[in-house]
């Protein structure tokens, strides 16, 4: 009898199905995703069941972490064709006769991430790298001897009129300085005010309720 | 990768043939490649965008003579939000001779059992009317333009003249969680009117009496 032979081959996996899965993967994340800019401080946001997503542009950020530090932002990350940033910084400068060179001026119109600090330490805060730059966010000054949160949101109104205010919080911070922050946006006649939050389901079940 | 490539036996020795072989790619580098492309996106992205909730506060008096706007006593409910979580409720409001007497407060917390049952218990005429509309929209019996669903039930809520009017005060303990939750709560049970104050000198006393903190570091906000 014939011993019978296995053929001999080589134990080749075809990868091409993989490859094309891996494709529709990374596509699909290319496209429904958007670059998450660091933030200075981690926050834990409170839910809701509000469905508005964020909005990207006409928007000023205040951050409030839960050590009650109040972080700026406008348009959630670097802009590009208007460049409000760049003139709310030049305008910011002038107020406190600070002279921001054009390179300067850059560096915070590409800074990805809300900023938390005294205007004055700005020129060494964007000189700075950025393992440097992280000991630098004391958070901005909002007592009322130097307000300077009320400057940012005076001029990011100035220059941009249709700015709408956006507030992220910690769930842990306290109330007082939240209270602090919606007083100040108030002064400057700022009423409406989007919270952001994590979607969160609800249901309510009124028979449940009623008996 | 490695990979042992054999020669194909050819045929019994006759007449040597090329043999047809498919372009066979190698794929896993590729592959390899595909997969560092997706951890790197999934690591650096956020796939939800975070959502908004929109909160509008009624503008500052700037003059000091002008008269805030009066409110009925008896549909008043004054939500206190307490430190630890928890909320302190009382009906109507409070007169000056009485704050040395003041009324109690009762306690509650921001479970679905808790607040929501007693804003729903009190908002029961206009939740079931916003609820029926919402059900008839979508069984069809009410023909109406998506986009103008919403509109319609803000309609709903400003014709409403039974719902409590809810104050929000927050005491200086609560934090911006509890805030957000009471809006939130405000927005599910449908409350037509609700606005958020500065908690009253009064109402910080109610507060730490009912919660056992001793009130030395008592101040008005």
């Amino acid at each position: 009898m014939p011993k019978i032979k296995l053929p001999t081959k080589s134990p080749r996996i075809d990868m091409t199905p993989m490859v094309d899965t891996f494709a529709v993967i990374l596509i699909f994340l290319l496209l429904t995703s958007q670059m998450r800019s660091p933030e200075p401080a981690n926050v834990d946001m409170p839910f809701s069941i509000s469905e508005t997503p964020i909005p990207d542009v006409n928007s000023m950020t205040f951050l409030i972490s839960n050590d009650s530090k109040v972080y700026f932002n406008v348009d959630n990350g670097p802009d590009t064709t208007l460049k409000f940033r760049r003139k709310i910084l030049e305008e910011m400068g002038k107020a406190y006769n600070i002279e921001f060179t054009d390179k300067e001026l850059t560096l915070f119109e590409k800074y990805p991430s809300p900023i938390g600090l005294p205007i004055q330490n700005m020129k060494d805060f964007l000189n700075a790298n950025s393992a440097e730059r992280k000991n630098m966010e004391t958070g901005i000054p909002i007592d009322s001897a130097d307000n300077q949160l009320s400057m940012w949101i005076l001029y990011a109104r100035q220059v941009n009129p249709n700015v709408r205010a956006t507030i992220k919080g910690d769930s842990e911070t306290e109330i007082p300085a939240v209270q602090k922050v919606l007083n100040i946006l108030q002064e400057k006649n700022v009423n409406r005010f989007n919270l952001v939050t994590s979607l969160e389901a609800v249901k309510i079940n009124l028979d449940e309720i009623q008996k | 990768m490695a990979e042992i490539i054999q020669a194909e036996k050819g045929g019994k020795g006759g007449k040597k043939r090329a043999k047809k072989l498919l372009p066979h790619m190698d794929m896993t580098p590729m592959v390899d490649l595909m997969m560092l492309l997706i951890t790197f996106f999934m690591l650096t992205t956020s796939l939800s965008k975070s959502k908004v909730m929109e909160m509008i506060l009624p503008p500052k008096l700037k003059d000091p003579n002008a008269e805030p706007p009066k409110i009925i006593a008896s549909r008043t409910l004054n939500i206190l939000l307490g430190p630890e979580n928890k909320i302190y409720w009382y009906t109507g409001g409070v007169s000056p001779d009485e704050y040395n007497n003041l009324p109690p407060v009762r306690e509650t917390d921001y479970s679905a059992e808790g607040i929501r049952a007693l804003l729903l218990e009190r908002n029961r005429a206009l939740f079931r009317k916003i609820n029926d509309f919402e059900q008839q929209v979508l069984e069809g019996k009410i023909k109406i333009p998506r986009d103008s669903v919403q509109s319609a039930i803000s309609k709903l809520k400003t014709d409403d003249d039974t719902g409590p009017i809810v104050l929000i005060k927050a005491y200086k303990k609560a934090n911006y969680g509890n805030f957000v939750d009471i809006l939130d709560e405000m927005n599910i049970c449908g409350i037509a009117r609700y606005t958020i104050m500065d908690i009253a000198f009064y109402e910080n006393t109610m507060v730490e009496k009912a919660a056992g903190i001793t009130p030395s570091t008592a101040s008005t906000n």
